[in-house]
Protein backbone atom coordinates (compact mmCIF):
# COMPACT_ATOMS: atom_id res chain seq x y z
CA UNK A 1 0.00 0.00 0.00
CA UNK A 2 2.78 2.20 1.00
CA UNK A 3 4.76 1.73 -1.76
CA UNK A 4 1.52 2.18 -4.30
CA UNK A 5 1.03 5.53 -2.84
CA UNK A 6 5.22 6.39 -3.37
CA UNK A 7 4.93 5.05 -6.74
CA UNK A 8 1.76 7.53 -7.97
CA UNK A 9 2.60 9.99 -6.08
CA UNK A 10 6.18 10.52 -6.97
CA UNK A 11 6.47 14.30 -8.72
CA UNK A 12 7.51 12.23 -11.65
CA UNK A 13 4.36 9.92 -12.31
CA UNK A 14 2.13 13.31 -11.64
CA UNK A 15 4.26 15.12 -14.72
CA UNK A 16 3.63 12.26 -16.75
CA UNK A 17 -0.01 11.54 -16.17
CA UNK A 18 -1.55 14.84 -15.52
CA UNK A 19 -0.46 16.00 -18.91
CA UNK A 20 -3.62 14.07 -20.37
CA UNK A 21 -5.87 14.95 -17.50
CA UNK A 22 -5.99 18.40 -17.97
CA UNK A 23 -8.26 18.45 -21.55
CA UNK A 24 -10.95 16.28 -19.81
CA UNK A 25 -11.03 19.01 -17.11
CA UNK A 26 -10.55 22.12 -19.47
CA UNK A 27 -13.32 21.51 -22.45
CA UNK A 28 -16.11 20.69 -20.17
CA UNK A 29 -15.31 23.53 -18.19
CA UNK A 30 -15.69 26.08 -21.19
CA UNK A 31 -18.86 24.36 -22.13
CA UNK A 32 -20.28 23.92 -19.07
CA UNK A 33 -19.55 28.01 -18.63
CA UNK A 34 -20.51 28.98 -21.69
CA UNK A 35 -23.94 27.27 -21.23
CA UNK A 36 -23.94 28.58 -18.03
CA UNK A 37 -23.80 32.13 -18.81
CA UNK A 38 -25.91 32.46 -21.54
CA UNK A 39 -28.91 30.58 -19.17
CA UNK A 40 -28.14 33.29 -16.68
CA UNK A 41 -27.58 36.45 -18.57
CA UNK A 42 -30.10 35.34 -21.55
CA UNK A 43 -32.92 32.79 -20.15
CA UNK A 44 -32.75 33.28 -16.37
CA UNK A 45 -35.80 36.29 -15.43
CA UNK A 46 -34.73 39.32 -13.33
CA UNK A 47 -35.28 39.54 -9.75
CA UNK A 48 -38.23 40.74 -8.38
CA UNK A 49 -36.51 42.96 -5.75
CA UNK A 50 -33.18 43.60 -7.66
CA UNK A 51 -34.02 43.37 -11.05
CA UNK A 52 -30.80 42.54 -13.24
CA UNK A 53 -28.44 43.63 -10.72
CA UNK A 54 -28.80 40.11 -9.49
CA UNK A 55 -27.32 38.51 -12.41
CA UNK A 56 -23.83 39.39 -10.57
CA UNK A 57 -25.01 36.29 -8.46
CA UNK A 58 -23.66 33.96 -11.40
CA UNK A 59 -20.33 34.72 -10.89
CA UNK A 60 -20.12 36.18 -7.25
CA UNK A 61 -21.27 32.77 -5.50
CA UNK A 62 -19.77 30.25 -7.84
CA UNK A 63 -16.30 32.38 -6.72
CA UNK A 64 -17.00 32.88 -3.46
CA UNK A 65 -17.59 29.11 -2.91
CA UNK A 66 -14.31 28.25 -4.63
CA UNK A 67 -12.60 30.28 -2.05
CA UNK A 68 -13.95 27.84 0.55
CA UNK A 69 -12.90 24.95 -1.63
CA UNK A 70 -9.65 25.61 -2.56
CA UNK A 71 -8.31 26.91 0.69
CA UNK A 72 -10.05 23.31 2.32
CA UNK A 73 -7.71 21.50 -1.03
CA UNK A 74 -4.63 23.29 0.16
CA UNK A 75 -4.91 23.13 3.86
CA UNK A 76 -5.58 19.18 3.36
CA UNK A 77 -3.11 19.11 0.84
CA UNK A 78 -0.49 20.78 3.11
CA UNK A 79 -1.28 18.55 6.46
CA UNK A 80 -0.97 15.80 4.08
CA UNK A 81 2.13 17.00 3.49
CA UNK A 82 3.48 17.52 7.14
CA UNK A 83 2.30 14.47 8.30
CA UNK A 84 2.80 11.75 5.78
CA UNK A 85 5.89 13.56 3.91
CA UNK A 86 4.47 13.60 0.45
CA UNK A 87 5.93 15.78 -1.57
CA UNK A 88 3.47 15.77 -4.57
CA UNK A 89 0.59 16.82 -1.51
CA UNK A 90 2.90 19.60 -0.84
CA UNK A 91 3.44 20.38 -4.41
CA UNK A 92 -0.54 20.89 -4.85
CA UNK A 93 -1.11 22.95 -1.96
CA UNK A 94 1.37 25.22 -3.21
CA UNK A 95 -0.42 25.48 -6.89
CA UNK A 96 -3.33 25.83 -5.13
CA UNK A 97 -2.80 29.28 -3.11
CA UNK A 98 -2.56 31.53 -6.27
CA UNK A 99 -6.02 30.53 -7.84
CA UNK A 100 -7.93 30.46 -4.67
CA UNK A 101 -6.26 34.18 -3.64
CA UNK A 102 -7.68 35.08 -7.11
CA UNK A 103 -11.18 33.26 -6.75
CA UNK A 104 -11.08 35.10 -3.12
CA UNK A 105 -10.64 38.56 -4.93
CA UNK A 106 -12.81 37.51 -7.72
CA UNK A 107 -15.78 37.16 -4.53
CA UNK A 108 -14.88 40.50 -2.66
CA UNK A 109 -14.59 42.77 -6.26
CA UNK A 110 -17.79 41.21 -7.72
CA UNK A 111 -19.71 41.40 -4.10
CA UNK A 112 -18.76 45.12 -3.62
CA UNK A 113 -19.76 46.00 -7.38
CA UNK A 114 -23.07 44.19 -6.08
CA UNK A 115 -23.00 45.82 -3.13
CA UNK A 116 -23.08 49.35 -4.16
CA UNK A 117 -26.28 49.67 -6.04
CA UNK A 118 -28.36 47.22 -3.46
CA UNK A 119 -26.64 48.37 -0.08
CA UNK A 120 -25.49 51.80 -1.22
CA UNK A 121 -21.86 50.89 -0.63
CA UNK A 122 -19.25 49.03 -2.01
CA UNK A 123 -18.13 48.08 1.40
CA UNK A 124 -19.09 47.15 5.06
CA UNK A 125 -16.82 45.81 7.64
CA UNK A 126 -19.19 43.10 9.04
CA UNK A 127 -18.62 39.44 9.65
CA UNK A 128 -18.95 37.88 6.24
CA UNK A 129 -17.09 40.51 4.07
CA UNK A 130 -14.36 40.93 7.23
CA UNK A 131 -13.53 37.13 7.10
CA UNK A 132 -13.65 36.83 3.34
CA UNK A 133 -10.94 39.56 3.50
CA UNK A 134 -9.03 37.47 5.82
CA UNK A 135 -8.88 34.12 3.60
CA UNK A 136 -7.52 36.66 1.32
CA UNK A 137 -4.68 37.29 3.86
CA UNK A 138 -4.45 33.76 4.43
CA UNK A 139 -3.74 33.21 1.04
CA UNK A 140 -1.18 35.84 0.64
CA UNK A 141 0.35 34.39 3.97
CA UNK A 142 0.64 31.09 2.78
CA UNK A 143 2.83 32.36 -0.46
CA UNK A 144 4.48 34.83 1.06
CA UNK A 145 6.06 31.83 3.15
CA UNK A 146 6.57 29.90 0.36
CA UNK A 147 8.64 32.69 -1.59
CA UNK A 148 10.72 33.77 1.48
CA UNK A 149 11.89 30.58 2.78
CA UNK A 150 15.07 29.42 0.85
CA UNK A 151 14.81 25.97 2.03
CA UNK A 152 11.66 24.05 0.71
CA UNK A 153 10.88 21.58 3.31
CA UNK A 154 10.99 24.16 5.81
CA UNK A 155 9.18 26.63 3.14
CA UNK A 156 6.30 23.92 3.36
CA UNK A 157 6.22 23.20 7.04
CA UNK A 158 5.54 27.04 7.66
CA UNK A 159 2.99 27.94 5.08
CA UNK A 160 1.30 24.37 5.95
CA UNK A 161 0.91 24.95 9.09
CA UNK A 162 -0.73 28.27 8.29
CA UNK A 163 -2.87 27.14 5.64
CA UNK A 164 -3.91 24.40 8.18
CA UNK A 165 -4.56 27.04 11.54
CA UNK A 166 -6.64 29.51 9.18
CA UNK A 167 -9.23 26.69 8.60
CA UNK A 168 -11.14 27.86 11.73
CA UNK A 169 -11.86 30.98 9.18
CA UNK A 170 -13.76 28.67 6.90
CA UNK A 171 -17.01 28.01 9.11
CA UNK A 172 -16.74 31.60 10.59
CA UNK A 173 -17.09 32.83 6.87
CA UNK A 174 -19.69 30.06 6.38
CA UNK A 175 -22.10 30.85 9.48
CA UNK A 176 -21.27 34.72 9.84
CA UNK A 177 -24.54 35.87 8.09
CA UNK A 178 -26.03 33.81 11.00
CA UNK A 179 -23.97 34.72 14.02
CA UNK A 180 -23.91 38.37 13.37
CA UNK A 181 -26.05 41.04 12.04
CA UNK A 182 -25.11 41.91 8.58
CA UNK A 183 -25.90 43.02 4.82
CA UNK A 184 -25.49 40.58 3.13
CA UNK A 185 -28.00 38.08 2.49
CA UNK A 186 -28.28 34.31 3.93
CA UNK A 187 -27.77 30.97 2.20
CA UNK A 188 -30.00 30.48 -0.33
CA UNK A 189 -28.65 27.35 -1.72
CA UNK A 190 -26.04 25.49 0.47
CA UNK A 191 -28.87 24.66 3.75
CA UNK A 192 -30.98 22.25 4.88
CA UNK A 193 -34.58 23.20 3.34
CA UNK A 194 -34.84 23.36 -0.26
CA UNK A 195 -33.01 26.11 -1.78
CA UNK A 196 -34.98 29.65 -1.63
CA UNK A 197 -34.13 30.45 -5.14
CA UNK A 198 -36.00 30.15 -8.65
CA UNK A 199 -35.29 26.95 -10.56
CA UNK A 200 -34.30 29.67 -14.04
CA UNK A 201 -32.16 30.82 -11.41
CA UNK A 202 -30.58 28.01 -9.38
CA UNK A 203 -29.68 26.02 -12.44
CA UNK A 204 -27.26 28.47 -14.44
CA UNK A 205 -26.09 29.21 -10.76
CA UNK A 206 -24.89 25.50 -10.31
CA UNK A 207 -23.72 25.49 -14.08
CA UNK A 208 -21.39 28.11 -13.24
CA UNK A 209 -20.22 26.77 -9.89
CA UNK A 210 -19.41 23.37 -11.84
CA UNK A 211 -17.63 25.28 -14.77
CA UNK A 212 -15.63 27.06 -11.71
CA UNK A 213 -14.63 24.00 -9.81
CA UNK A 214 -13.50 22.30 -13.60
CA UNK A 215 -11.51 25.63 -14.37
CA UNK A 216 -9.75 25.34 -10.74
CA UNK A 217 -8.91 21.51 -11.48
CA UNK A 218 -7.17 22.21 -15.25
CA UNK A 219 -5.27 25.35 -13.91
CA UNK A 220 -3.89 23.45 -10.75
CA UNK A 221 -2.67 20.81 -12.96
CA UNK A 222 -1.07 23.16 -14.90
CA UNK A 223 0.38 25.20 -12.01
CA UNK A 224 1.12 21.94 -9.84
CA UNK A 225 3.38 20.60 -12.96
CA UNK A 226 5.35 23.40 -12.90
CA UNK A 227 5.77 23.36 -9.39
CA UNK A 228 6.84 19.56 -9.45
CA UNK A 229 9.21 20.57 -12.35
CA UNK A 230 10.80 23.29 -10.55
CA UNK A 231 11.18 21.46 -7.58
CA UNK A 232 12.88 18.55 -8.67
CA UNK A 233 14.87 21.06 -10.88
CA UNK A 234 18.14 19.05 -9.54
CA UNK A 235 16.89 15.74 -10.23
CA UNK A 236 17.66 13.30 -13.32
CA UNK A 237 14.17 13.31 -14.31
CA UNK A 238 13.45 16.91 -15.08
CA UNK A 239 17.18 17.57 -16.46
CA UNK A 240 16.59 14.74 -18.98
CA UNK A 241 12.87 16.05 -19.55
CA UNK A 242 13.93 19.80 -20.17
CA UNK A 243 17.00 18.65 -22.38
CA UNK A 244 14.53 17.03 -24.56
CA UNK A 245 12.09 20.37 -25.27
CA UNK B 1 -37.84 40.38 -25.88
CA UNK B 2 -39.93 41.33 -28.63
CA UNK B 3 -39.86 38.33 -30.68
CA UNK B 4 -37.78 37.10 -33.20
CA UNK B 5 -35.46 40.19 -32.77
CA UNK B 6 -33.58 39.93 -29.77
CA UNK B 7 -32.86 43.83 -28.05
CA UNK B 8 -29.37 44.23 -27.80
CA UNK B 9 -29.11 47.71 -25.80
CA UNK B 10 -31.62 46.69 -23.53
CA UNK B 11 -29.25 43.69 -22.99
CA UNK B 12 -26.42 45.66 -22.28
CA UNK B 13 -28.69 48.35 -20.49
CA UNK B 14 -28.95 45.51 -18.04
CA UNK B 15 -32.19 47.75 -16.60
CA UNK B 16 -29.60 50.17 -15.32
CA UNK B 17 -27.10 48.40 -13.28
CA UNK B 18 -25.05 47.71 -16.96
CA UNK B 19 -21.68 49.45 -15.22
CA UNK B 20 -21.93 46.98 -11.64
CA UNK B 21 -23.36 43.74 -13.93
CA UNK B 22 -20.28 44.45 -16.97
CA UNK B 23 -17.63 45.60 -14.56
CA UNK B 24 -18.15 42.05 -12.48
CA UNK B 25 -18.40 40.13 -15.62
CA UNK B 26 -15.25 42.04 -16.86
CA UNK B 27 -12.86 41.75 -14.40
CA UNK B 28 -13.98 37.50 -13.74
CA UNK B 29 -13.16 37.43 -17.71
CA UNK B 30 -9.32 38.99 -16.61
CA UNK B 31 -8.91 36.99 -13.72
CA UNK B 32 -9.94 33.77 -15.49
CA UNK B 33 -7.18 34.61 -18.24
CA UNK B 34 -5.03 35.54 -16.13
CA UNK B 35 -5.37 32.39 -14.16
CA UNK B 36 -4.64 30.49 -17.70
CA UNK B 37 -1.61 32.98 -18.76
CA UNK B 38 0.49 32.94 -15.75
CA UNK B 39 1.01 29.28 -15.16
CA UNK B 40 1.64 29.08 -18.84
CA UNK B 41 4.59 31.56 -18.75
CA UNK B 42 5.97 30.25 -15.59
CA UNK B 43 6.07 26.83 -17.12
CA UNK B 44 8.34 28.79 -19.57
CA UNK B 45 10.40 30.30 -17.06
CA UNK B 46 10.95 27.11 -14.97
CA UNK B 47 12.02 25.90 -18.54
CA UNK B 48 14.57 28.32 -19.48
CA UNK B 49 16.01 28.45 -15.98
CA UNK B 50 16.79 24.66 -15.83
CA UNK B 51 18.23 24.81 -18.97
CA UNK B 52 20.54 27.67 -17.64
CA UNK B 53 21.52 25.45 -15.11
CA UNK B 54 22.87 22.73 -17.09
CA UNK B 55 24.54 25.07 -19.81
CA UNK B 56 26.15 26.31 -16.76
CA UNK B 57 27.17 22.95 -15.40
CA UNK B 58 28.55 21.61 -18.53
CA UNK B 59 30.78 24.24 -18.58
CA UNK B 60 32.05 24.34 -15.42
CA UNK B 61 33.20 20.70 -16.30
Amino acid sequence: MWNWIQKFSSPKYFYDMSAKLIPWFAIPALVIGVYGLYLGLFVAPPDYQQGESYRIIFIHVPAAWMSLFVYMVMAISAGIGLIWQIRLADVVAAASAPIGASFTFLALVTGSLWGKPMWGTYWVWDARLTSELILLFLYFGYMALQSSIEDQRQADKASGLLAIVGVVNIPIIHYSVEWWNTLHQGATVAKFDKPSMHIDMLIPLLLMALAFKLFYAAVVLVRARNEALYRDRNRRWVRELIEKI
Amino acid sequence: MNGSEFNWSEFFAMGGYAFFVWTSYGITLLVIVLNIVMPMIGRKKVISRVKRAIRREQLQQ
